[in-house]
Parts: structure tokens; C-alpha cells; sequence
């Protein structure tokens, strides 16, 4: 029987192409864009890194301060979010629910509103106003429930449960259970959580937005600077520091949970 | 390495959910020090949910008691109990190796290394896996999961060993083997265990005692070759193994006689049945003759082994016979038909 699979489809391959054309377009043009004297005039204007050394020298603080509010959301999601997700996946409380709906809110309501209620309760607060904790605090808000979500998944499946059972009838107390046996057999859900949570806290711009001060910013929020205020050609030279400086760490944070996922998934 | 050897005593033990539904109704089990009994019966008859009990996953209502030797352990936590228990995923922790699944019950208890690495040593020795001391749950096949977890259950010497259907997971062929290897391993142990299954073989070659449930109660407790030949109760009849019904109408039932194919069989003890079973393998075969029921072979179905053949007398419904592979009998045959009257069985339903 001759399979279906080999038969050719230029037709569909024609579209492919197409898609892949139209999608990689903008990120060469940018990437260009950033590298030229002038962009209205294109390549014949020549080549520079003046832009890119014009970013570096206005936003170098702004990559730290993603990175580290990165890292901080996700330790912060880590110590709220796994116990948080162990007792919703073990309560079947109708309170349990409807916490679970509370804590998905910040993900659907525009960062915008979260930002300004925010605001609204601790601006007054004046040193915790201007530091980059309250940008970390709104972090945090909008990326638990992506952290719970996953790791409540993992611990409601049943394998999960008779794990933990398995564990009670050896003698284990909750703390010894939960430590050594529940937390690392959902291990690749929580690692996946973090890549996510990294990922959301490292290009979140609405809330951030809001929630910034001149002294305050995080790469996104530069970038909107740069964009609005300066030549097209810079903006375009901080796109390709952000590709340069956040892509290889997000792509070794996700060679590091592929490994791990290798190593303890069941 | 010898274990305890404690009594078992539940008494009047019942388990309603929280939505309402009976699991269990109050039942009263004694298993005797060192002694296997198996819990058999089919998906949702409550075997489960008695074991769960036993071990403290499950509250049992007020009233029932659950005693360990001369402990009442009904108020007692599941991390306190002191049992063992085999699951039916075997459950083993995926992230540790064989030695750490096997000694974690003794590294919760603060165990120190040097004698947890004896006592997981002797284990290892005991269910045959050396040399994959080091290896993940992944990394190994059913049987060697199912040696894992019965030896991280005794490992904390437990009073009592649970096993639920510790069987399930594994294919036919390697079943076969590796539950007379259990039963051999369990009897070495000399615990006292309760185990849980569906599948009657595996009851019969593991247990010492059967207790066949239904509905959420225990019907008939005994040895296998006990129930298997003198069933209380039709479902333990049917459910050990193929039965045939002959069924007796209002005439055969006044004068205690069952009829078959032209000849009437006096079965005066069982006068008030509607209805008595018999095996398979209790029905004789052999030439028409005077005193034997007028049969005609309609189907035959080549077992390997054994061979089905499906007949029909004359007054019953069609029956099944189970032969030896060198039985002559071809379909259409007339045959003649005989069963002993000691293999009459009760069905244990009057009539209407």
C-alpha cells in the first residue's frame, strides 16, 4: 500500500513557505534595521554597532533588571505557588474553586487594571513604590496562576495520589512526604512552571508598564522608550539585544528542563 | 527474615461515602495469625474498600473495630499502623533508585545508614534483585517493579502485609509464574497478609483462605477447594469458575427429581431449588445408554488443552461440557449424558 505521507503536496508546500516567509520577514528586516546607518537609505548605507553600543550604553541596567525580576518570580511562584498547588489538588472544597478562580483573575483581567489596584493600595507606600520589589510583586500576581495550574495538574493525577499514599503507609509525615517524595515525583511539572513563569515575567509590558518608575524599568519597558523617543534604528539594535542577551538564557533554561524531564520523568 | 506474626479482627466494619453510597456493609473477618486470605469478587464489591480500611486509608463508620493482635488500631493514623501495603501501580517512587524505594520506610523512621544498607541488602537478597540495586522504577520490568514493592512494604517490618491486586499490572504468562513465586515468598515470610483480587486463580494459588464478596458484603469464607466444590451461594459458584443451571419446573420440584434429556435424576436434598449447577467438567460423556440423559453435540470449540463442547438435552437449556483433547465427540453427535449425584450443587434460590 503506497503511503499517503510521501505522496507530494506542492500546493502545501507552496503555503508553508509562504507562512514562513511572511513570519520571518520582520525579523531579519528589524535585525537589519539595527545594524544600518540609515534605514530609509537600507544596506547601501552601510553597516554600524553604533546603535547597539548607543543601547547598551542608555539600557544595559534594564537587561539586569528583567533578568533578576525573572528569577525573583520565579522563586517567589515557587515557595507561594507549589504548596498552594498541592492543597488544591487535594481539596475538593467548593472554597478551594473558587480560590483557584480568584487566583486565575490576574491572567484575564488586563494588566492595565491589575497595575492601577495595585497602585491604588500600596502607592502610598513610597520606598516600596519606587523599589523593583513592587514591579516583582505584580510579577508574581500574574504569573502564579500559571505555576499552579501546572504543578496542580501533576499533583491530582492518580499515580500522584497513590504515591503518596504508598508513602503514609512507610511511615512518612505530611513534611517528609511532601519534601521527599510528592515535590520531586511532580518535578518536571514544576520545572516547566518556572520556564514558564521566567518566560511571562521577562516579556510582561502592561502591568510593568504601570508599574514602573524612571529609575524602575525592565527591558520591555526600555524598549517602549526607546521606540517612542529615539531613532528607529536604535529601537531596532534593542530588539536584537533582547534576542541576543534573552533568547541563548531562555534556550538553556529549556535545554536544562528537557534534561531534567529526561531524568525523573516516570 | 521471619516477621510477626499478629491476628487480624475486624468487626462489624462498614464504609459509607460522603455522597451516600454503601461501600462496605458491616462485616466481620477474623484472619488468623500468619494466614493469607484473599478478598475476591468483581469491580465494586467493596474488596478494596476493605483493605483501604485495614490500612488506615479510609475511616471505617462508627461501630466498626479493626484490632492488630490485642491493639485496637481503629483510631489509629495510616502512618501508625505498622502495615504494609502493595499497590495495585505498585506506586514505587520515580525519582529514587531500588535501594532508596526500599529503604525509605526505614529512612522516615531515622533508621542510621549503616543498618538501613543491611536490611536493604537482606531485602534485595530476598526478592532477587541484585544487581539493580541502582536502577530507576523506569528502568524495570513488571515483575522487578512488583519484587520492589513487596520489599519496601516489609522492609519496615510491618505487622500486617496488604496486598491489592498486586498482580493486575502484569501479562498472563508472567502472572502465572510470579504469583506462585509471591505465594512461595509469603509463606517464607510467615506474615500475616490479606490480599486483594478478581482473578480466582490467583486467589487459589496464593491464599489460604478465600473470602468471596459481593455487593458490598462477604458471602462465604473458606478454602478454595471448599467453595470451589460446595459453593453457599450461586454467585460463589459462578464466580470460581463455569457452572451450568438446570432448571426444574413445578412437577420435578414436588417429586425432588431434576430432568434432562428424557431421564429424571433424584435430588430429594435440594427439594425446595429451582434450580441446581454443575460444572463443566462434572458432566460425563459417553454412548446412549439405559440410566444416562439423551444428548446431541451442537458445537465443539478446540482449546488446546481441553475441549468445549456445547449440548443439548432434551427439558434444559443448552449446556457446556468440558473434555480431555482426546474426546471422539463431533458435532451432531447423539451422545449419552451422566452426572454424579454428589455433583449436583446448591444454587440457593427457592423458588418463586
Amino acid at each position: 500500500m503506497r503511503s499517503t505521507a510521501a505522496a507530494p503536496a506542492p500546493l502545501l508546500f507552496a503555503v508553508t513557505l509562504a507562512v514562513g516567509v511572511f513570519m520571518v520577514a520582520p525579523i531579519l528586516l528589524s535585525v537589519m534595521a539595527g545594524l544600518v546607518v540609515n534605514y530609509s537609505t537600507g544596506l547601501k548605507s552601510g553597516l554600524t554597532l553604533r546603535w547597539l553600543a548607543q543601547v547598551w550604553e542608555t539600557y544595559a541596567d534594564t537587561v539586569g533588571a528583567s533578568l533578576l525580576i525573572g528569577a525573583g518570580s520565579v522563586a517567589a511562584t515557587l515557595v507561594l505557588g507549589v504548596p498552594c498547588a498541592y492543597m488544591l489538588a487535594r481539596s475538593r472544597s467548593r472554597a478551594a474553586r473558587a480560590f483557584e478562580e480568584v487566583l486565575t483573575l490576574p491572567v484575564a483581567v488586563p494588566g492595565l487594571a491589575t497595575a492601577l489596584a495595585l497602585i491604588l493600595v500600596y502607592g502610598q507606600m513610597a520606598s516600596f513604590r519606587r523599589s523593583f520589589a513592587f514591579i516583582l510583586v505584580g510579577h508574581v500576581v500574574f504569573t502564579l496562576p500559571f505555576m499552579v495550574r501546572t504543578v496542580s495538574a501533576a499533583f491530582q493525577r492518580d499515580e500522584l495520589v497513590a504515591l503518596e499514599e504508598a508513602a503514609r503507609t512507610l511511615g512518612a509525615s505530611f513534611t517528609q512526604r511532601f519534601l521527599g517524595v510528592l515535590v520531586p515525583a511532580v518535578f518536571p511539572a514544576i520545572v516547566a512552571g518556572c520556564l514558564m513563569v521566567f518566560t511571562l515575567s521577562i516579556g510582561e509590558f502592561n502591568l510593568t508598564w504601570m508599574l514602573h518608575t524612571p529609575l524602575t524599568r525592565t527591558l520591555p519597558v526600555g524598549l517602549a522608550d526607546s521606540y517612542a523617543s529615539m531613532r528607529l534604528e536604535v529601537g531596532s539594535a534593542y530588539t536584537l539585544v533582547f534576542m541576543a542577551v534573552i533568547l541563548p538564557v531562555l534556550w538553556a533554561l529549556q535545554a536544562l528542563a528537557t534534561t531534567m524531564q529526561k531524568r525523573y520523568g516516570t | 527474615m521471619q516477621l510477626e506474626r499478629t491476628r487480624i479482627e475486624i468487626v462489624d466494619c462498614a464504609k459509607t461515602y460522603p455522597d451516600g453510597t454503601r461501600g462496605l456493609k458491616p462485616t466481620t473477618l477474623t484472619v488468623e495469625p500468619g494466614e493469607v486470605v484473599a478478598l475476591l469478587g468483581p469491580s465494586g464489591c467493596g474488596k478494596t474498600t476493605l483493605l483501604r480500611l485495614l490500612a488506615g486509608l479510609e475511616g471505617a463508620d462508627r461501630g466498626g473495630r479493626i484490632l492488630f493482635g490485642d491493639q485496637d488500631v481503629t483510631a489509629r493514623p495510616v502512618e501508625k499502623r505498622g502495615v504494609g501495603m502493595v499497590f495495585q501501580s505498585y506506586a514505587l517512587f520515580p525519582q529514587m533508585t531500588v535501594a532508596a524505594n526500599i529503604g525509605y520506610g526505614l529512612l522516615v523512621r531515622g533508621i542510621e545508614e549503616v543498618e538501613r544498607r543491611r536490611a536493604i541488602g537482606e531485602l534485595v537478597d530476598l526478592v532477587r534483585l541484585n544487581g539493580l540495586e541502582a536502577k530507576r522504577p523506569a528502568e524495570l520490568s513488571g515483575g522487578q517493579r512488583q519484587r520492589v514493592a513487596l520489599a519496601r512494604a516489609v522492609a519496615v517490618r510491618p505487622r500486617v502485609l496488604l496486598l491489592d491486586e498486586p498482580l493486575a499490572a502484569l501479562d498472563a504468562k508472567l502472572k502465572e509464574s510470579l504469583r506462585d513465586e509471591l505465594a512461595e515468598l509469603l509463606r517464607r515470610l510467615g506474615i500475616t497478609a490479606v490480599h486483594v483480587t478478581h482473578d480466582q486463580h490467583e486467589a487459589f494459588a496464593i491464599a489460604d483462605r478465600l473470602a468471596v464478596m459481593h455487593a458490598g458484603s462477604i458471602v462465604q469464607v473458606g478454602d478454595a477447594e471448599t467453595l470451589y466444590r460446595a459453593p453457599a451461594h450461586a454467585f460463589v459458584a459462578e464466580f470460581l469458575g463455569r457452572v451450568n443451571r438446570l432448571d426444574r419446573d413445578a412437577d420435578a420440584l414436588a417429586r425432588g427429581v431434576v430432568k434432562l434429556g428424557g431421564v429424571e435424576w433424584a435430588c430429594a436434598a435440594r427439594s425446595a431449588e429451582a434450580s441446581v449447577l454443575v460444572r463443566p467438567e462434572d458432566l460425563q460423556l459417553g454412548a446412549r445408554q439405559p440410566g444416562w440423559a439423551a444428548a446431541t453435540v451442537r458445537h465443539r470449540t478446540f482449546l488446546g488443552e481441553r475441549i468445549h463442547l456445547r449440548i443439548e438435552a432434551a427439558g434444559q437449556p443448552p449446556l457446556v461440557a468440558d473434555v480431555s483433547r482426546d474426546s471422539p465427540f463431533q458435532v451432531g453427535d447423539e451422545i449419552g449424558l451422566l452426572v454424579a449425584p454428589d455433583r449436583l450443587m446448591a444454587s440457593m434460590e427457592t423458588a418463586a
